[in-house]
């Protein structure tokens, strides 16, 4: 698929556009469909297409594997996090009222927290899946 | 109609041998089963099954196809006996679902126990409209985290099985790449 210019162009503009959507759909979360699981595989998907069209070495130097092994394991310590810092802020584990004065911002900040930690972990996991399948030599190519 | 066009999209799945074939067809499920849930008002979980059903989850079995030929190969023994476990399991759980109480009926328990006080006190006291977001991270935080958590499990099985030079050392029998 490496030669084919519409291919390639139309991926190029699409990308973006993806990644884009993707943070939409996770910070516009509480106001429409959507949230971290769903924008996590946005974006994810987002990396696969460009991988598909430009091959997985390129993609591989932008979004390293390390990268999303570490994003994978990252975004439990961030949910994970929230709610340490809930206790630390002398409220139940995950009791998002304690991160603001108005109950409802707390609930609020902490809602956004916990789902960027969704976001960052799905991110990692379906990345990092699908380099694993791609990168692999198959016996027919 | 929808559920026409599902049925349809089954059955081809049934049928078709070669499996590229099959990873469309499978995609085309899911999205039509996206379709589905719209239909019902579930969006987000339209969105859910659009974006892992149709999108990721086809990207990672033509990764798979890659590794393991597009051809499936005929069973070697007769369909009867799962034919029978299936229809026999079948079966028991139809028969299971006579004790339920009517589906839809809003009157059912399932409706009562939290739901009512999620869908009236959700906005006063989280103060965001997408109830479903504020169950699943808020009143529900605990079960998401251990969702989240399992995906991350999920992604360090696949990395077990599957990335051998992440310093493991080579098998001596020559097993190795190839699937």
């Amino acid at each position: 698929m490496r030669e084919e210019v519409i291919v390639r162009v139309g991926a190029k503009v699409l990308a973006p556009f993806i990644i884009t959507f993707g943070l939409y759909v996770h910070f516009h979360g509480d106001y429409s469909p959507g949230g971290g699981f769903q924008a996590g595989v946005i974006l994810a998907a987002a990396i696969a297409l460009l991988a598909l069209v430009y091959g997985l070495d390129a993609v591989q130097k932008v979004v390293t594997p390390r990268f999303v092994r570490a994003c994978a394991a990252l975004g439990v310590i961030i949910f994970a996090g929230v709610g340490v810092v809930t206790m630390v802020l002398g409220h139940n584990y995950l009791g998002y009222n304690a991160l603001a004065h108005d109950p409802r911002h707390g609930q609020h900040y902490g809602i956004l927290g916990v789902e960027l930690g969704v976001l960052v972990t799905v991110f990692g996991v379906m990345v990092t899946v699908f380099y694993l399948f791609a990168g692999r030599r198959g016996r027919t190519q | 109609m929808l559920l026409t066009l599902l049925a349809a999209a089954g059955l081809a799945l049934l049928r078709v041998r070669n499996l590229f074939a099959v990873v469309m067809l499978a995609g085309i499920y899911s999205l039509l089963s996206a379709g589905l849930f719209t239909v019902m008002d579930a969006v987000d979980v339209a969105f859910t099954e659009a974006a892992v059903g149709a999108g990721i989850s086809t990207v990672l079995f033509l990764g798979a196809l890659a590794l393991c030929g597009h051809h499936e190969s005929k069973p070697g023994h007769t369909p009867l006996l799962p034919l029978f476990v299936v229809l026999v399991t079948g079966g028991l759980l139809v028969w299971g679902t006579m004790d339920m109480p009517g589906f839809g009926d809003p009157a059912n328990p399932v409706h009562h126990h939290v739901a009512d006080h999620y869908i009236e006190e959700s906005y006063p006291e989280i103060g965001i409209p997408n109830v479903v977001t504020s169950v699943l991270a808020s009143y529900r935080g605990y079960d998401t985290m251990g969702e989240t958590t399992v995906v991350f499990a999920a992604a360090v099985g696949v990395m077990i099985l599957l990335a051998g030079r992440l310093g493991r050392r080579p098998q001596p029998e020559g097993k190795g790449d190839g699937g």
